[in-house]
């Protein structure tokens, strides 16, 4: 006979908040773990009241959606999160970007749209940019050049069960080089999915091609998330759920 | 300039490597103070990987009190992993601190904390590193101060070539002396040089400079003399004490890093020393006598760190948490303090006899009952007695069963093998034990899905114990031991595979105890040691016994000593130990009966309840037990 936890259960989510935040400057190095971590320790010092799991080991409410890898920075990471009592989105975002540390910006909260679809259906899709120290833009226009024009660029990929082959190709819907201050940017749009394509394998692709081989380590920033269209842009996430409330806030107007 | 930040040289190595958050620093409550604001510079180091060394209260209490001066600055320096240190040398980087990116060459001071002697190994990698003289004789004023500290510094004398001073006890009020001793000496334009700021450390009570004492061997191996080189530092150094617990409530914003740590839980120390007088237990004869927090202080730093870190959990330390004098209404009260809230409370260590289901039963109020740890440490009642934590094996098993039957579905069991005067009876006991205490446990909680851990290592007798004098299994014995008690385990399989046995073979222990009570020759050891790749020795993937073996041969031959000199040999109630001229307190001739008293197989009894001041700590040190009752309570806490 299996002990029960004393007491009533939790109470339930009573609202939705989606959130997005930054990672920057040292905290690039930070796992998605280690950001899952502080982020939790953060909802804590910030006295959000946050929703949790029945059991003996209730955990708070929390879903991340996709992370960027360890070593990338990015503007455009994405959680939602289940509060017991409604909160203003706007004090939570003060109240977390407080508790974080500085190299973690809360950027914007908002309360899930009724109706408007979960959030995790609405990315599919990066848009990065990679800044390349040391590769002047006359070595990278003409590598993406060659990678683009290939129809299939295999390259090794670590993995949990060693190295494994794959076409770094066709998730790249697109890419251009750009001159940045003191070093070439590689900008591009990529597709999310199996097998997923980070910034690494790209660059992988481009030494395979091109033979570019940037004589330090690059820095990979996450600029956007969100759902390709057909016009091939990515539209943020964020959006039904803003357009909701600015409709909702519309007919309580007209009261 | 010096102070200056390595951070743009360091960040490119940082993408080639495993883990690299571990070395950005940016932790929460970390501080980094202006090079300039600061007379005298702290670089604190734990020479093990960071997961290990930062949850180390030792070093958050040292960081916050220097920090707190306005003169001194303190930062942070783990032990480097081999990825990034072959980097760091390819690109010139230096050992660095994880606060400014610091080079720790730059510091006044660096302080090293022991727990264990694995670590050694660690510190000459960080020298080396850092660009510093592995040799304190190399060293001139430029250099940074190398002060060991941790328990593994009341026998600093393997490690006396490589470090300036040992300070013997707590650090609290030690490290501010030193400070204070290091801005006077800087402010008069560091008058003689390295030596006299040595000399004038020397004078500090608690520190001891290895430098001025000489020690010279007699034809049978032993010591023949300690004596000092000069006349202005004391014959005898003594430990640090604090007193009044209350006064010193750090760390009061505990580190809260980003990566993983060993211990995700923030922890409060509820009181310091213990007079159960465990006759194998080093912390518990160097760290008297109990000194407890009281209640309301207790109360006051939970509140405080959990509000500054957002923690989940609360440890209760201390080395033996339930015999606090009001622990039962310390637990009670934080559970009703922290109802509701998902805060756990946690007593890392406890004894059999001072555990009760009230208290248990409060600290998991509403949570989950998974795990209990207790440590009887031997396996026979007689084997108790000679190591002085007398249970009986009814009240053993009466305990576990009560906590089986009280929800707790897994129990787990520590003991030693390799004690004085152990048979292989001694250990085979432990499996009977064990079959006791699932059969029992299953009686009384209805359940078969109960489970029991088994685990156990190999005993290493540590300076200041009653059981400095006695001879180290071997690691022969001990393998033997821990293979005959698996198949014991084993031996009826209906039972058997309800326990589990966690063991670590017996070579790791015996590089321990060299290190243990070694002396000044082993320091040609770890050196060579490290030299051939030694690293990360507490780490057994990175260990190495034959490395050690093959260095300890050839280093000590020239001496006429080697490993079983220094492990498995009994010493004589005269021979002069290497850590004779550190003075922990204890008597000298008190240890000794105590180990007589231990092969007779008598018990000495706790000292907290009736004084006796037989084991000399209080008299020598002028200091006095502190427990309560206060009779205080904790006040509910104003909601916000």
């Amino acid at each position: 006979m299996a002990r029960q936890p004393e007491g009533p259960p939790p109470p339930p989510t009573v609202q939705k908040l989606r959130i997005r935040y930054a990672k920057r400057g040292r905290l690039r190095f930070a796992s998605h773990r280690d950001l899952a971590r502080a982020l939790e320790r953060a909802l804590r010092r910030a006295q959000v009241p946050m929703a949790f799991s029945a059991g003996f080991s209730p955990h708070p409410k929390i879903s991340y959606i996709g992370a960027a890898p360890t070593g990338a920075a990015s503007e455009a990471e994405y959680l939602e999160i289940g509060v017991a009592i409604r909160c203003d989105p706007e004090a939570v975002r003060v109240a977390l970007d407080t508790a974080l540390p500085p190299d973690v910006a809360v950027l914007e909260v908002v309360e899930a749209g009724e109706g408007t679809g979960s959030l995790a259906d609405r990315i599919d899709t990066s848009v990065w940019r990679v800044e390349l120290p040391g590769v002047p833009l006359a070595e990278l226009a003409p590598a993406v050049e060659k990678f683009l024009a290939s129809d299939v660029v295999t390259v090794a990929k670590r993995t949990k069960n060693g190295l494994k082959d794959i076409d770094a190709r066709p998730s790249v819907v697109s890419a251009s080089a750009i001159e940045g201050a003191g070093c070439a940017i590689l900008h591009m749009v990529v597709r999310q999915g199996t097998p997923v394509v980070r910034p690494d394998d790209v660059l992988a692709a481009l030494a395979a091609v091109a033979d570019l081989r940037p004589p330090l380590p690059p820095r990979a920033v996450r600029e956007a998330q969100g759902r390709l269209d057909d016009t091939g842009t990515v539209a943020d996430p964020l959006g039904p759920d803003r357009a909701a409330r600015t409709r909702c806030q519309g007919e309580h107007a007209t009261v | 300039m010096t102070g200056e930040t390595l951070y743009p040289r360091l960040e490119p190595l940082l993408a080639q490597i495993q883990k690299p958050i571990q070395y950005v620093g940016g932790e929460l409550n970390a501080q980094v103070k202006p090079w300039e604001s600061a007379t005298v510079h702290w670089a604190l180091m734990y020479p093990d990987a960071y997961e290990v060394g930062l949850p180390n209260q030792g070093l958050m209490i040292l960081y916050e009190v220097l920090n707190e001066r306005p003169d001194a600055l303190a930062e942070r320096t783990y032990a480097v992993w081999p990825d990034l240190a072959a980097l760091m040398r390819e690109h010139g980087v230096p050992q660095f601190t994880v606060d400014g990116h610091r080079s720790v060459r730059d510091f006044d001071l660096l302080g090293v904390s022991f727990a264990t002697e694995l670590g050694y190994t660690n510190l000459l990698e960080a020298l080396d590193l850092a660009g510093v003289p592995l040799h304190a004789v190399d060293r001139d004023e430029t250099h940074p101060v190398v002060v060991a500290g941790g328990h593994a510094a009341f026998n600093p004398e393997p490690v006396s070539d490589f470090v300036d001073c040992a300070v013997l006890g707590d650090g609290e009020q030690a490290v501010g002396d030193i400070t204070d001793v290091v801005a006077a000496w800087k402010a008069q334009g560091r008058p003689g040089g390295r030596e006299e700021l040595l000399a004038r450390l020397a004078r500090v009570d608690g520190v001891y400079v290895p430098r001025f004492y000489a020690v010279s061997y007699g034809p049978d191996g032993a010591i023949a003399a300690v004596t000092r080189t000069r006349d202005d530092v004391p014959a005898k150094v003594g430990k640090r004490t604090v007193m009044d617990l209350d006064e010193w409530p750090y760390p009061k914003t505990p580190l809260v890093p980003l990566a993983e740590s060993v211990h995700e839980r923030m922890s409060v120390e509820i009181f310091r020393g213990c007079t159960r007088g465990c006759r194998f237990c080093q912390a518990g004869m160097i760290t008297r006598p109990v000194r407890e927090r009281t209640i309301t202080g207790i109360g006051s730093m939970v509140e405080q760190g959990l509000k500054a870190t957002g923690y989940e959990e609360v440890g209760l330390l201390s080395l033996s948490s339930a015999d606090h004098s009001e622990i039962g209404q310390v637990a009670k009260e934080l559970a009703d303090r922290y109802e509701g809230t998902n805060t756990g409370l946690s007593l890392p260590s406890t004894r059999v006899d001072a555990f009760n289901v009230t208290l248990a039963n409060e600290l998991s109020r509403n949570g989950r009952r998974s795990g209990l740890t207790f440590a009887p440490e031997g396996g026979s009642e007689r084997i108790r007695r000679v190591i002085n934590k007398t249970v009986s094996k009814e009240d053993l098993v009466r305990t576990v069963t009560t906590a089986y039957a009280n929800g707790w579905t897994q129990v787990k069991l520590y003991f030693m093998c390799g004690l004085p005067t152990e048979t292989d009876d001694d250990v085979l006991e432990i499996a009977e034990l064990a079959v006791e205490v699932i059969r029992a446990g299953r009686e009384a909680s209805g359940r078969k899905d109960i489970r029991c851990t088994v685990s156990i290592g190999g005993f290493v007798p540590k300076p200041h114990t009653p059981f400095q004098w006695a001879a180290q299994a071997s690691a022969e014995t001990i393998d033997h031991r821990l293979r005959a008690l698996r198949q014991a385990i084993n031996a009826d399989r209906r039972i058997g595979r309800s326990i589990g046995l966690r063991y670590h073979d017996g070579k790791p222990g015996v590089i321990e105890g060299l290190l243990s009570r070694g002396d000044r020759r082993v320091g040609r050891v770890i050196e060579r040691v490290w030299r051939d790749g030694g690293r990360f020795d507490g780490w057994s993937e990175h260990f190495s016994y034959e490395r050690w073996v093959q260095a300890a041969a050839e280093e000590l031959a020239p001496f006429g000593v080697d490993v079983d000199w220094y492990t498995t040999r009994e010493r004589t109630e005269h021979e002069i130990l290497p850590w004779d001229h550190l003075d922990s307190g204890l008597d000298k001739e008190w240890l000794w009966e105590d180990w007589q008293e231990a092969l007779s197989e008598e018990e000495v009894a706790d000292c907290r309840w009736t004084p006796c001041y037989d084991c000399g700590v209080c008299p020598t040190m002028g200091t006095e037990i502190q427990i309560g009752p206060t009779g205080r309570s904790l006040l509910p806490l104003t909601v916000v």
